[in-house]
């Protein structure tokens, strides 16, 4: 008996040495960010991880320094980032609404279209959105990058259906019973139920379109224009040895707001993760 | 007899609305009326540019004229001008046309309504209707208005433009003209050589990286969680926390990061590398080490995810089932084997297929980490660890070859769709969607 006991230790021992070796790697890059925005100096370079003398200047100079309009990419990220949220979760809460609750003639083509939709990469569609922005003007806006944010997410508002496809019907049968038109019940009763999936889906496109290079680099070609996305981007490409611990205090100020919400949306995330697998 | 019905009909087919004045609902009647008269005035001077403009893509080059002594600058036809605008007012046209026959069916359906002695609806009626029976459809119109314009008629046109020479340097408006080819570009792709070795290199690349990715990020996030949820194992719920940073910082920055990281001059990796005797490796510079750490960074980005998946199986799995193989005196590792792994493996196959085809668009990890860099001499505008949709990227924003970029992302759909939609089928959500309730 003692030897399984001590078969046991060893296999505990050997668990607890990969767990700290995964948990070590998984933290480094994080911390060596977060240190390096601290180290004076502006390489890439250092000869200890954790900086001997730390200083804040880098932020300071993230918002002061003339050739980066950091502040300015924080606003202009914050605006588009916000009203996308506000127009997508409008339009994806009505339409998965609508395609949940009701059963009406063209629905299951409807949702067919909408998934090979989904399919199709969206670089494809970029092209044609790139030659449509630059014929009608509107390259270069924040309004052309609010609007392909918010009418993608409606292909992408699954999980809200699947959300509502799981609140029993009995209740709006009930309400109709009652006399309540379909506003009011949608208002009234779905609303408010709904409040976790609003939360849900108004945040995910919020981190998406802060976080987005793809098309915002594609639509967006003035510096005074940019997100922090592309501000980034650009001081990684062009200046990668010479400013890396200011685009450390950047990542910083980046990662950090979507790190919150994510500690907040973490079982919401899980779970629509899993909805899928269990669904399988 | 059937006297109304038909007048009614007929009348509404002249003209919409005309039924509806006829069958004395005067608002409706007359604001159809309204549309008929814009819609008909608007189309008919319309239309028919634009459907010349789609079929011909313009004919008059801009070039310069003598006028007197003088050369002048004559703006001709802008070919993708003339395709986006003929899209757009054929989709207008579109739903004018249903609009039409609906009011036409609408006629007819008020004029055998009054035929048999009943009176037609009044407008209040109409939209308690509307607002009542047809409320679906009425929230989608604002969804699927946006969806028409900014997917849908995006997509066609990307589609069209792959049978168009539409390319830098030739053919590139307002000054040269852009022309329909039908397959060409497909054909020069696949086998014009310049083109084709490059597609298929890319191609090749890109299915290997998405099996390599897949199955790094899944059998480590299995490994992971296995390791988190055995017997004995403490403070499971901080592990876990850990372990899902990663996950939570967002990819661009810590893409960007790792790039620093790796870098060969400078980068801290190389440096501890430095500490332990072994020289610096050429991580994003060499094509064979290039691939490799775009593997390791996808699966530091990956294993998370699938991590979290897989707990969340775990948990599912009945412990009745370990209590009796238990009972019949099975090892940990034959548990492992008969219950455990089948169970994971059942449950989450149709995710692994969507990594899948996520991992063949994976954009991020390649553009942000290497840029598809080191550069390959005879490739065409791609790199070493260039994906398709990079490539498909790089060719629109840098190199303007619309057309090839185009049929690279029909490509790639053609794929991807046949991929997922296959898995959808399989899956129980599909075949039980009504059952769920």
């Amino acid at each position: 008996m003692s030897s399984m006991k001590s078969r046991n230790i060893f296999r505990l021992s050997v668990s607890y040495v990969l767990l700290t070796l995964i948990a070590i790697c998984a933290i480094y890059p994080a911390a060596w960010v977060l240190f390096s925005s601290l180290r004076p100096g502006s390489s890439l370079m250092s000869e200890t991880l954790i900086p001997r003398n730390p200083t804040l200047i880098h932020f300071k100079e993230l918002f002061t320094s003339p050739s980066f309009q950091f502040g300015r990419w924080y606003w202009n990220t914050l605006k588009i980032a916000t009203l996308s949220m506000l127009l997508s979760t409008l339009l994806t809460t009505l339409s998965m609404y609508a395609l949940s609750r009701f059963r009406f003639r063209g629905r299951k083509t409807l949702l067919t279209t909408m998934l090979v939709l989904g399919m199709f990469p969206g670089f494809m569609s970029m092209v044609a959105i790139y030659i449509l922005l630059l014929q009608l003007d509107l390259l270069d806006t924040h309004a052309a990058l609010i609007l392909v944010y918010s009418s993608g997410s409606v292909l992408g508002g699954f999980i809200v259906k699947g959300f509502y496809d799981t609140i029993p019907r009995s209740l709006d049968e009930a309400a109709r019973i009652d006399g309540a038109s379909h506003l009011t019940i949608f208002w009234r009763i779905m609303l408010p139920l709904s409040r976790p999936m609003l939360t849900y889906i108004g945040l995910t496109t919020f981190t998406g379109a802060w976080v987005d290079f793809i098309f915002a680099r594609l639509v967006l070609r003035s510096k005074e224009n940019w997100t922090l996305a592309v501000g980034m981007w650009d001081m990684v490409a062009t200046f990668q040895n010479s400013n890396f611990t200011m685009f450390a205090a950047g990542s910083v100020l980046i990662a950090v707001p979507i790190m919150i919400l994510f500690a907040f949306l973490q079982k919401f995330l899980v779970q629509g993760l899993t909805a899928g697998a269990s669904k399988g | 007899m059937r006297r109304h019905q038909k007048t009614a009909t007929i009348l509404s087919v002249l003209a919409m609305g005309l039924g509806q004045l006829y069958n004395r609902q005067f608002i409706k009647g007359i604001l159809l009326l309204c549309v008929e008269i814009m819609g008909g005035y608007y189309f008919l001077q319309r239309l028919p540019h634009a459907v010349w403009g789609l079929v011909t893509l313009g004919d008059t080059p801009t070039k310069l004229v003598k006028v007197g002594k003088r050369y002048k600058n004559v703006v001709g036809d802008h070919s993708v001008n003339l395709l986006i605008g003929g899209l757009v007012i054929l989709i207008l046209f579109g739903l004018f046309v249903t609009l039409y026959v609906m009011s036409v069916k609408d006629a007819n359906r008020t004029g055998k309504l009054r035929d048999e002695g009943k009176s037609p609806a009044s407008f209040k009626e109409t939209v308690h209707f509307v607002t009542d029976k047809r409320f679906p459809q009425l929230l989608l119109t604002l969804p699927a208005i946006s969806v028409l314009f900014l997917t849908i008629m995006p997509i066609l046109m990307a589609i069209l433009l792959a049978f168009t020479n539409y390319s830098a340097p030739e053919h590139i408006p307002p000054a040269k003209l852009v022309d329909w080819v039908g397959f060409q570009t497909f054909i020069d792709l696949l086998q014009l050589k310049t083109w084709s070795h490059t597609f298929y290199g890319v191609f090749i690349w890109t299915v290997i990286w998405a099996v390599i990715a897949t199955v790094t990020t899944y059998f480590g996030g299995l490994l992971v969680a296995l390791l988190i949820d055995q017997k004995g194992i403490r403070f499971k719920g901080m592990w876990r926390s850990i372990f899902i940073i990663p996950y939570a910082i967002p990819q661009l920055i810590s893409l960007l990061v790792m790039r620093n990281l790796f870098n060969g001059q400078f980068g801290p990796i190389n440096q501890y590398l430095g500490y332990f005797g072994i020289g610096k490796l050429p991580w994003l510079t060499d094509p064979f080490w290039a691939k490799v750490t775009v593997i390791i960074v996808n699966m530091w980005v990956g294993i998370p995810v699938s991590m979290v998946l897989i707990l969340g199986v775990l948990t599912a799995i009945p412990k009745d089932m370990y209590e009796a193989a238990e009972v019949d005196g099975a090892s940990a590792f034959q548990k492992l084997r008969v219950i455990t792994l089948p169970f994971v493996f059942f449950a989450t196959t149709p995710i692994l297929i969507t990594q899948f085809a996520g991992n063949i668009n994976n954009f991020n990890v390649i553009f942000l980490l290497t840029n598809g860099d080191p550069v390959k001499g005879d490739y065409q505008y791609a790199g070493s660890t260039d994906l398709l949709v990079t490539w498909l990227y790089k060719l629109t924003l840098n190199n303007n070859k619309y057309n090839f970029a185009s049929a690279i992302g029909i490509i790639i759909f053609v794929i991807v769709a046949s991929l997922s939609i296959w898995s959808y089928r399989r899956s129980k959500s599909y075949k039980e969607e009504d059952m769920i309730q």
